[in-house]
């Protein structure tokens, strides 16, 4: 599941980035000089549409949309990269470990053990983690519309509730996270 | 003041007047890194990335988070207006929200 999730993260950042620098995208935000001898991707970048992306690639200066989207374009395409290479090292380091990336929770329903995945990680193999770990956080977190101090919320749903089930996961992600921090000094 | 080789009779002063050439510092005008709660992130997780990034001890760190927690946000550093761009674009690498502005005053 959780190089399930890794792998839609990679999808989102990757999709937005053909879009996003596009001619069409960005006629309104950017240099209509530029854009007209086809320098499209150099244009300054607006805020993403879709809210997870603006949560992973959030505005610099929120009161000034001009610097935001100079900022934006310098910096997004590296940040997108750097993202999706430390969740495409948690895909890696799953499937190292033998995990079943196609098993789903659908195939082995009679099965009560939970599937264990022993994961060997060095130092820079933890920082890939810690950061995809807070992106699939930010993702879900974001789609689930979590508040500070909503635990009252989440507690009342019924188990059988999809969005229960996926605030679960977003703690068990951060079950995670926490352990694996405290291993770094 | 030309010197025409002259002995002087006179006390010569023991001070002499200059312009004040200390250079004039144009202040720049200082640009800060402010870091904003936010309701996903771990405590243990802001403070690593304080740790981590800026090199502070843990106990510098965790005042920071603290503040970010308790007062929404933070102050974490303050330079010139690239050094805080970097500092923020380091912030959402880790995934933090942060954003430049001038210092206040």
């Amino acid at each position: 599941m959780l190089a399930s999730l890794a792998a839609q993260v990679v999808e989102l950042l990757r999709d937005g980035v053909g879009g996003g620098t596009g001619v069409g995208d960005t006629a309104d935000a950017g240099d209509p000089l530029a854009v007209m001898v086809g320098l499209g991707a150099d244009a300054p970048l607006p805020t993403p549409d879709d809210p997870v992306l603006a949560r992973l690639l959030p505005d610099a200066y929120p009161d000034d949309e001009s610097e935001a989207a100079d900022f934006r374009r310098y910096t997004e395409p590296g940040l997108r990269d750097r993202k999706v290479a430390n969740a495409s090292a948690v895909i890696a380091s799953l499937v190292e470990a033998g995990a079943d990336l196609d098993a789903g929770p659908a195939a082995e329903p009679e099965d009560p053990l939970p599937v264990r995945v022993d994961v060997e990680l060095d130092r820079a193999g933890v920082d890939a983690w810690v950061r995809c770990l807070t992106d699939l956080r930010l993702a879900l977190g974001t789609r689930l519309e979590v508040a500070d101090g909503d635990e009252e919320r989440w507690a009342q749903l019924p188990d059988d509730e999809p969005a229960k089930a996926m605030h679960d996961v977003y703690d068990w992600l951060g079950f995670i996270q926490e352990t694996l921090v405290s291993t770094l000094r | 003041m030309r010197d025409d080789g002259r002995v002087s009779t006179a006390p010569a002063p023991t001070e002499v007047e200059r312009p004040d050439t200390q250079d004039v510092v144009i202040p720049e005008v200082p640009w800060v890194t402010v870091v904003w709660n936010d309701p996903v992130n771990l405590m243990s997780y802001v403070s690593w990335v304080f740790r981590s990034y800026f090199g502070h001890p843990k106990s510098k760190a965790d005042k920071l988070m603290l503040q970010v927690h308790e007062e929404g946000k933070a102050v974490v550093s303050d330079g010139s207006r690239e050094e805080m761009e970097r500092d923020v674009e380091a912030m959402h690498g880790y995934g933090l929200w942060a954003t430049v502005q001038k210092a206040a005053g």
